[in-house]
């Protein structure tokens, strides 16, 4: 026996809870270091897209750029208009900042057994996808509060246009994933990633095959929640300035730059947890987590690609796709999927 | 039971935590040199003319209260998707009624022109 073993021996097991917390620090951190790569990711992208470089000066490939940035920001003055309602400017930024973290509590990364007897996941709950929905709304808050307490028109009107979007596209968000949660009969996450298991001809698989339609909605739903081009209606730089974000500067602005980085990270690994098998894939089980990430990789892109593609979209038509077409779409995508699953 | 939650609150403190830095950092490293004309809201081209707070506009609380219904039509759906597969038949038609109603009310909503955005 080495002196390791002992070591080992005399050393209790660390209770659950202190694992779930540790799990959940860790899973914090490592989004933590992904969310300003993505900032990277997405600028050198989009230069390549545009046939020009993309930042590449600061660190190898240009990827201390995050830090470079963030020097800048937190060096500058705290401003506030005198129109302005000071307290809300100053929690606003921090409601956006921590509904997008609390998010990232119910993304499961892996099984329980993928890297030891704890799952990799900071909460597996029976509402999970409701959790989700919960946290996600918060968001809708921060832009509201923070558009209207600057005092600025152009900001008001872009707290309008969030508040009207949000709202509008949270429906259909929730609509396209009902077939999920009948075909699974489950809400937690974790349920939902285990019931892809298998293949389609076996009675599992990945649920982009039957649910294309929940998908396609959940996806063009996404894209509006998290307000990113082509529905960044609320911050259109053509119109309205920067939108709900005119007055904020210096980290208050970062806070929201942040929390939709994060937003984007947080929907590209729900639709692969819900829809393409989440951490399923060849090769042995530890690879969960990478497989995740792998996967919502594509759809970054795809968020990147469609910013660098698509031109914005105009209010009214917004609106009126939100409600005539993907709110019908969304209801017969899920009645259809009852009457499927309830007769076979 | 509710011990599967405490991870949600690690979450939230770290968030907290990162969000009162962040809100905090440019009072404490940034200037301070306030003046009239920075103070004043952004404005291009023109005197800034805003003298007080901001009303929301009718077409929006159109919006806000759809947005009511068919929530509650989201969230009352979810239950019965759980329970879909073990209450069969029975399930299908009470949701189908549901939802049935509703489109009627949708119907409704739509043709009275509500959904047209002015």
């Amino acid at each position: 026996m080495t002196s390791a073993d002992v070591l080992l021996q005399a050393t209790p097991a660390p209770p659950a809870v202190l694992i779930q917390i540790a799990t959940s620090i860790v899973i914090f951190a490592v989004v933590m270091i992904i969310v300003p790569l993505l900032t990277v990711f997405e600028r050198k992208l989009l230069g390549r897209f545009q046939s020009r470089y993309g930042p590449n000066r600061v660190g190898p490939f240009g990827l201390m750029q995050p830090l470079a940035d963030v020097g800048k920001l937190v060096f500058k003055e705290h401003s506030t208009p005198s129109t302005g309602v000071g307290w809300l400017m100053t929690i606003a930024p921090m409601i956006a900042v921590i509904a997008a973290i609390g998010t990232i509590a119910v993304i499961p990364f892996g099984p329980v057994g993928a890297w030891g007897d704890f799952g990799l996941y900071g909460i597996d709950v029976s509402i999970g996808l409701l959790y989700f929905f919960a946290f996600g709304s918060f968001a809708f808050y921060a832009l509201l509060l923070g558009g209207w307490a600057s005092g600025s028109k152009y900001s008001f009107l872009g707290a309008m246009r969030s508040a009207a979007q949000l709202i509008s596209y949270e429906v259909a968000i929730g609509l396209s994933l009902l077939g999920v949660v009948m075909t699974a009969g489950s809400m937690s996450l974790v349920d939902i990633v285990e019931a892809q298991s298998g293949t389609w001809f076996g009675g599992g698989g990945w649920f982009i095959g039957p649910q294309i339609v929940g998908f396609l909605i959940f996806l063009i739903a996404g894209f509006a929640e998290t307000a990113r081009a082509p529905f960044d209606l609320p911050e259109a730089d053509a119109e309205i300035v920067a939108g709900y974000n005119t007055e904020f500067g210096g980290m208050r602005f970062g806070s929201y730059f942040l929390a939709e980085y994060i937003e984007v990270l947080v929907i590209s690994i729900i639709a692969v947890t819900i829809f393409f098998g989440g951490w399923h894939g060849p090769g042995p089980e530890w690879l969960a987590p990478i497989w995740v990430l792998v996967k919502a990789f594509f759809f970054v892109f795809l968020f990147v690609w469609v910013r660098a593609t698509l031109p914005r979209l105009r209010y009214d038509q917004l609106m009126s796709f939100g409600w005539k077409i993907l709110l019908p779409l969304a209801t017969l995508n899920v009645m259809v999927t009852a009457v499927l699953v309830v007769l076979t | 039971m509710l011990q599967a939650y405490l991870p949600v609150l690690v979450f939230v403190a770290l968030g907290v935590a990162i969000a009162s830095l962040f809100a905090s950092v440019n009072r404490l490293l940034g200037p301070r040199r306030p003046n009239k004309v920075k103070q004043e809201p952004y404005e291009c081209g023109l005197p800034s003319d805003v003298t007080k707070s901001f009303r929301f506009g009718l077409s929006f609380y159109m919006i806000a209260m759809l947005f009511i219904l068919f929530d509650i039509e989201v969230v009352f759906l979810y239950p019965v998707a759980v329970q879909l597969e073990a209450f069969g038949v029975f399930a299908l038609v009470e949701t189908a009624v549901f939802v049935a109603l509703l489109m009627l009310g949708f119907v409704f909503v739509w043709r009275r022109g509500a959904l047209e955005w002015k």
